[in-house]
């Protein structure tokens, strides 16, 4: 039961580390100051959110990991993030694309938890609903700017909706940690946030002019640590050098 | 080693005063009220493609640290100001009028920020 637990909070927290990390390799690089800025809030917010989660994984896992230790003393294969958030930047447009898919998921699965049973996940999940509801905002109106503006970024963005649909399905899946999950009454069911986060997506890439690929077919395998992609190994690489060259390094 | 010779902008056209090139997004101007009851105050600028960004903008480079509880944005462009050199004729005149500066009353510590 509490094995279910800690891969749960693994996998909420993995979520956010691992797109934490990625919208972090923007600072200083986004296309203009103010993006940059706020790109860099983001993922403050969501390395903020990690730190909860993997906190709570490593208290309930009880063999003395704490949030650092889970964040840059595991290897590929013991994430449990979805494909989605360790697939590469691209372009800015692809990262906005990238950061609303994922919102939109992120918004339905907090609400959800709100009402758990767990007292620490509930609180967790009020403090970080408030952030995630700016960021879906925020990454909406880019998402609708970008595709309903010049020829250009429309291309690009569509373009990225093409590369990005096959990692949509993942967060979606449900197994048998949901179903213990659901039995506890600690989280909702993740299949049954598909249906407003397909509202939420047709509302706002209609307003986009974008159009989803017909194919359903799903990559999978982040979720469960099953498969992850070859991206996931580098950029933990780039992560974890440091506590892994100096272990207990402080300043 | 930065004289005007060895710019590396030295062939960049400079851009017009209040004009945006297209490339770039217009100018904002942000006022922000820290608490209820106090006016708004302008804390910088920023640039942004309309008013809602420049506003989202505004909350993410301007109240990180819990700043505002009401945020203005109004495009540069927009505002109408004095120039520098009518400084005598708009502001002199009342250097001498000392009558006219509240500073023969006591104000009592109850009234708050004036």
């Amino acid at each position: 039961m509490s094995d279910a637990l800690f891969e749960f909070a693994c996998r909420m927290g993995d979520n956010t580390l691992v797109l934490g990390h990625r919208v972090s390799e923007w600072c200083g690089v986004a296309p203009v100051l103010e993006e940059d800025i706020a790109l860099a809030n983001t993922a403050l917010d969501l390395i903020g959110q990690t730190q909860l989660w993997l906190g709570l994984a490593g208290e309930v896992e009880g063999k003395g990991r704490d949030a650092d230790a889970l964040a840059f003393r595991r290897d590929v294969w013991d994430f449990r993030n979805v494909l989605l958030v360790e697939q590469p930047n691209g372009d800015f447009g692809h990262t906005m694309l990238r950061q609303f898919l994922f919102d939109a998921w992120h918004l339905e699965c907090l609400k959800g938890l709100i009402g758990s049973s767990h007292d620490q996940v509930a609180a967790i999940a009020e403090k970080s609903s408030k952030e995630v509801t700016y960021h879906l905002e925020r990454s909406s109106d880019t998402v609708i700017g970008l595709g309903d503006g010049t020829e250009e970024s429309h291309a690009r963005m569509q373009k990225a909706l093409d590369r990005l649909w096959p990692f949509v399905g993942e967060m979606f899946v449900s197994d048998d940690v949901d179903a213990a999950m659901i039995a506890q009454g600690t989280a909702p069911d993740s299949a049954g946030l598909r249906a407003p986060f397909d509202a939420r997506l047709s509302d706002v890439l209609g307003e986009a002019t974008l159009v989803p690929p017909e194919d359903d077919f799903t990559h999978k395998g982040g979720k469960s640590g099953v498969r992850h992609s070859e991206h996931l190994g580098h950029m933990l690489a780039q992560m974890q050098w440091l506590q892994r060259a100096y272990p207990d390094a402080t300043w | 080693m930065s004289s005007p010779e060895t710019s590396p902008y030295a062939d960049t056209k400079a851009t017009e005063h209040g004009e945006t090139r297209k490339t770039e997004w217009p100018l904002w101007e942000v006022f922000i009220r820290g608490q209820h009851g106090l006016s708004h105050r302008h804390v910088g600028s920023l640039h942004a493609p309309d008013a809602e960004m420049a506003i989202k903008n505004a909350r993410d480079v301007y109240t990180r640290r819990n700043e505002g509880v009401s945020i203005w944005v109004v495009e540069a462009v927009h505002i109408a100001a004095s120039s520098p050199e009518e400084k005598g004729s708009l502001y002199e005149p009342s250097n001498d009028k000392v009558y006219r500066h509240p500073t023969f009353f006591d104000i009592p510590d109850e009234v708050g920020a004036m």
